[in-house]
């Protein structure tokens, strides 16, 4: 049996989106089946970067106006500076030849790393399953600790 | 120099791409095949070491020329 490797990722914040991204592809790499469980503002980074007409209530959707629109839109944990920190970080990794964050998400469901969607936050947050990308699964507290029952590496980011 | 059935080309390649590709050609080498793989990435050493370990493949030699560095990757 492959080992496993998962990855809570809690943090809607660029920086710490990245580093789950490269952790996540690297250990498919060696060979771990890798999950990555999307909670809370985590669930922002997959979320379609167009609006998605839904039938929802005005407190969901404004969370939905406050809160980033997909991987592109996120803010850093640090030095966000109203938005020109996201700006010069994607300019830095793109001179260092550094993976974009959309890019790390492409590579890694090509490397069939595990993407779900924790169905409890999106109720809290109002998301709904058609604002968020395709090719995810969508599951509880339960699946994720089936996983990391098994898991070599446990991450909470 | 050693014969590599297939060489694999990071140079200017950042973490996690060296590593990313080197599974990729590895995945479609047979049972004692060769694998070299150039990166200029400056972890690629202690990256490639532990990941062999870790894949249970063997490093046959690494070395290092002008900042580029090479493995040689035998697939167990």
């Amino acid at each position: 049996m492959a080992d496993k490797s998962t990855i809570v990722l809690f943090s809607g914040d660029l920086d710490k989106a990245i580093a789950a991204f490269i952790i996540a592809n690297g250990a498919a790499a060696y060979d771990h089946e890798v999950t990555i469980f999307f909670t809370f503002w985590g669930l922002n980074v997959l979320r379609k970067d167009k609006a998605v007409k839904t039938n929802k209530g005005l407190l969901e959707k404004a969370f939905g106006w406050m809160m980033p629109r997909g991987a592109k839109k996120l803010g850093l944990s640090k030095l966000n500076v109203g938005g020109l920190g996201p700006q010069m970080i994607k300019h830095v990794m793109k001179k260092h030849n550094a993976l974009s964050l959309p890019q790390l998400i492409e590579l890694a469901k090509e490397q069939g790393v595990k993407l779900v969607a924790c169905t409890m936050t999106m109720d809290l947050l109002g998301l709904k399953q058609e604002e968020l990308i395709d090719d995810l699964e969508y599951a509880g507290v339960a699946a994720y600790l089936g996983d990391a029952s098994n898991g070599k590496v446990n991450l909470f980011i | 120099m050693r014969k590599a059935d297939i060489v694999v080309d990071t140079k200017g390649m950042a973490c996690p791409m060296p590593i990313v590709k080197a599974k990729k050609a590895l995945d479609g080498l047979a049972s004692g095949q060769v694998m070299e793989v150039l990166s200029t990435d400056k972890g690629s050493v202690n990256d490639f070491q532990a990941w062999v370990k870790q894949t249970k493949n063997e490093l046959l030699e690494h070395a290092e020329e002008n900042g580029v560095y090479k493995f040689y990757v035998k697939k167990v």
